[in-house]
């Protein structure tokens, strides 16, 4: 049985800024382009391998509120029934963490461990800014407290990943935040070209 | 507001008065849900308590009931399914249609174990559920269209991404006797004609949003026991035979023993079987596999008809299928291929998807069309009554008849009326191959014995997933062909599968290296009750036995468990299954013995109580 299954339901978010990113930042290079020389541990979506079948949300709703309840899960999967295709995503974590610059209160941070960007919830005044920053539309805002809510990697030991089923969602070693988007987003594009040559 | 379960449960029901188009929220009686877990359970004591037994299926006075486990909506393996109960629009008796996909937890998820349904909407209406917001809303828009596009459309008008759908297409709206309820496009609650039941109460579709959670009474509990076992299908062979050929295999089983009716059941092995099997599925059409909600299995097929979409261009009522769609399971594969002698895969797919966005049971469908085949061959059915010659084997009636079904046009209009309506119409009762009304599924009792035990005493009507004998009777463990032991089986069989259908956990479960057995403790955990197996077992009985009492009000009588003459006195003449009859005389009285039923098939007094029935 995976440790989140009955380790104390996580608190949305940090409760006080204990590691504040920026030096976490300052030691690893984030310049675009250049190749990172710290190796981390990240999540890897594969949407061929998706079914569709929820247990990530199920999973991570369990990590944030205690029940089953999909409509909290911080992963949300997209079903594209006409092709077939099912799209687990969830925030990349990325290296240039559009929310922590549009943060005007500097509530996301960086975890301890490096991996993650969170939501220090003491810090969050609900102005939804980190919503609208995200490209991918990952952070979300949480009714009931109106403060930021996104992916905070359970501490290191993603729920979503060990409760995948087909190893759609795994958790490993990379090198650059969302690398293996960056190949799902080039298929993407090389069919749009072709389309666009037919 | 009510104080929901501690866990599992919600503790709740809707209840939308569809004539007055007002809905309430209710408690459920707290010994209730002990005494019958959920779902079907919980739906039946309803049923039995609200509805008399005698009502027209048509009547605003029957009512329909939706129904979810404790387990459903938990990542429970296969924690899908929900089921509607009410009286079968095909038969006549209680019926219970289960489906899976995504709506029943989206239902408990929106805060409700049952939602049930009276009365009949003035107009085409649909009911919106968004947690507590309940509103009965007009669907002029979508009467008339299509389980794809209503679903789509619903999801637009609503905004919500989310929303699940579960809806009829045509053939509901037409009281086609057979017609499902489709949820999520291509899952059904098939059988006996609920969606026939929702037409006649003018409802087009039931579109819900939940946002709420389900909690557990014993999580820590919980957790481990689901990792168990999920950790027991995950090293189960039978686990990736299921993900990797789906439900069609069970073509190449049933085709070994002789069970594999052909031509309306006149033989019991298919030439072109290969055509239809799930390698064949698999290689040729699919293009990805599907889950339901929390499935680990993903038993589901996407198939695409890609280049062949425009094959058997017979349709009066063009449909955009460019994209891609789901099935055949093994069931449709069999009613649309081998019953009707078929054995083009995508004159099958076809039809599957037809029956899919017309709203149709594919089994009935397809066994009354083959029905229908015999009657034609036989001359009674002569080429002025139909539209295009009926011949066993015809890709093109096997196309076009299920769309004019679906529509009541020309002959279709016989068909929607099922095999026996149908049959007895034309005066050749012998052609139709059921039990209570309802067509047989996909396996010859001649070559596997205990499904005609099973079929005949069956409270649905003839069914496979009450009791499925092949899995003693293809494994070694018992002779497919002699009555010894199988009454037993089944009694015991149909008992577990009750309740485990009361779980809301997918009985497929069962082939993936789990048991009732291992729901056992997730319900216990989930809901704070102490169930034991022997508890299951137990209520699997009182809800079967309170099922019996309501089609013997009903007007059932001992005469309704039994088996068409094709079966009992006619055995094949080629394959393994050559000069086997059914032999039901020898086993329905083992069967009521056991059950604890005197002769003429009614619960006795002494059962009663001790089912903790004996006031009813």
């Amino acid at each position: 049985m995976p440790r989140w299954c009955t380790t104390v339901v996580l608190k949305k978010g940090a409760e006080s800024p204990t590691t504040v990113g920026w030096k976490i930042r300052s030691q690893t290079n984030n310049q675009v382009g250049l190749e990172r020389t710290v190796i981390m541990q990240m999540l890897k979506i594969v949407p061929e391998k998706c079914t569709g079948c929820m247990q990530c949300e199920l999973a991570c709703s369990w990590v944030q509120t205690g029940m089953f309840q999909p409509s909290q899960s911080l992963i949300r999967v997209n079903v594209f029934d006409e092709e077939a295709s099912y799209a687990p995503y969830t925030c990349l974590q990325c290296d240039e963490a559009w929310c922590m610059n549009a943060c005007p209160v500097n509530a996301i941070g960086i975890d301890p461990s490096g991996q993650a960007k969170i939501v220090i919830d003491s810090l969050c005044v609900g102005c939804h800014l980190c919503t609208i920053a995200c490209p991918f539309g990952t952070v979300f805002t949480l009714p009931e407290t109106d403060k930021a809510a996104k992916c905070n990697l359970c501490g290191g030991d993603p729920a979503c990943a060990t409760a995948c089923p087909t190893d759609a969602i795994e958790f490993g070693d990379g090198q650059q935040a969302g690398e293996w988007f960056e190949q799902w987003g080039d298929r993407v594009h090389s069919q749009y070209v072709e389309a666009g040559k037919a | 507001m009510i104080k929901s379960a501690t866990g599992g449960w919600t503790g709740k029901i809707l209840r939308v008065d569809l004539t007055a188009g007002t809905s309430s929220i209710e408690p459920i009686p707290e010994d209730w849900m002990h005494d019958y877990v959920g779902g079907r359970g919980l739906a039946d004591r309803y049923m039995y308590e609200e509805v008399d037994p005698t009502v027209e299926p048509y009547a605003p006075e029957n009512k329909m009931i939706f129904a979810t486990g404790p387990l459903t909506g938990t990542p429970v393996p296969c924690g899908a399914r929900y089921m509607v109960v009410t009286k079968g629009a095909l038969t006549g008796c209680i019926t219970t249609s289960n489906s899976g996909g995504h709506w029943g937890p989206e239902l408990k998820f929106a805060g409700y174990d049952l939602l049930i349904l009276e009365g009949c909407a003035p107009k085409p209406s649909y009911l919106y559920i968004y947690d507590d917001r309940v509103e009965v809303k007009d669907a002029a828009e979508y009467w008339g269209k299509g389980v794809f596009e209503t679903e789509d459309g619903l999801r637009e008008e609503l905004g919500i991404p989310n929303l699940r759908v579960a809806c009829i297409g045509p053939a509901g709206e037409n009281l086609v006797r057979f017609a499902c309820i489709m949820n999520d496009k291509h899952r059904a609650a098939g059988r006996s004609g609920v969606g026939a039941v929702m037409g006649s109460k003018n409802l087009k579709a039931i579109a819900v949003r939940g946002t709420q959670g389900v909690s557990i009474a014993q999580p820590e509990a919980f957790m481990k026991s689901l990792w168990e076992m999920r950790a027991a299908m995950d090293t189960d062979p039978g686990k990736k035979a299921f993900n990797d050929l789906g439900t069609a295999a069970t073509i190449d089983m049933t085709q070994s023993f002789g069970g594999l009716p052909t031509r309306n059941f006149q033989e019991g092995q298919f030439e072109d079987f290969e055509n239809l099997n799930g390698v064949a599925i698999r290689d040729t059409r699919m293009v990805a596999t599907k889950a339901c909600f929390a499935c680990t299995i993903a038993c589901g097929r996407v198939t695409q008809l890609g280049e062949h979409a425009d094959k058997f261009m017979v349709n009066m009522h063009p449909r955009n299928w460019k994209q891609a769609g789901e099935g055949p399971e093994y069931e449709a594969a069999w009613a649309l291929g081998p019953d009707t002698g078929v054995g083009d895969l995508d004159a099958v797919l076809k039809a599957n998807w037809l029956c899919n966005d017309l709203g149709m049971d594919p089994i009935s469908m397809g066994s009354t069309l083959a029905s229908a085949m015999e009657l034609y061959e036989n001359g009674v059915v002569t080429d002025e009554q139909v539209e295009m010659p009926l011949e066993f084997g015809s890709a093109e009636a096997l196309v076009r008849m299920t769309e004019a079904t679906a529509y009541r046009e020309g002959f279709g209009d016989e068909l929607a009326e099922g095999a026996k309506r149908m049959g007895d119409k034309f005066k050749h009762p012998e052609v139709f191959m059921g039990s209570k009304g309802q067509e047989f599924p996909a396996y010859d009792p001649r070559g596997f014995q205990g499904m005609g035990i099973a079929y005949a005493t069956c409270n649905r009507g003839a069914c496979h997933l009450r009791a499925w004998t092949p899995a003693i009777e293809s494994s070694g463990q018992a002779d497919p062909h002699t009555t010894e032991g199988k009454s037993e089986w089944v009694v015991e069989e149909q008992n577990k599968s009750t309740t485990h259908d009361a779980t809301g956990i997918c009985l497929f479960v069962g082939f993936a290296g789990a048991s009732l057995e291992s729901m056992v403790p997730l319900v216990a955990a989930a809901t704070g009750v102490p169930y034991t197996l022997d508890d299951f077992v137990h209520i699997g009985e009182r809800t079967w036995n309170l099922e019996r009492l309501w089609n013997l009000n009903a007007g059932m009588t001992k005469a309704d468990d039994t088996l068409p003459k094709r079966i009992l006195k006619e055995p094949h003449k080629t394959g393994p299954s050559k000069g086997v009859t059914v032999d039901l005389d020898a086993m329905l009285p083992i069967y009521y013995e056991h059950r604890g039923w005197d002769s003429e098939g009614v619960p006795t007094q002494e059962k009663l109580t001790e089912l903790g029935l004996g006031s009813l």
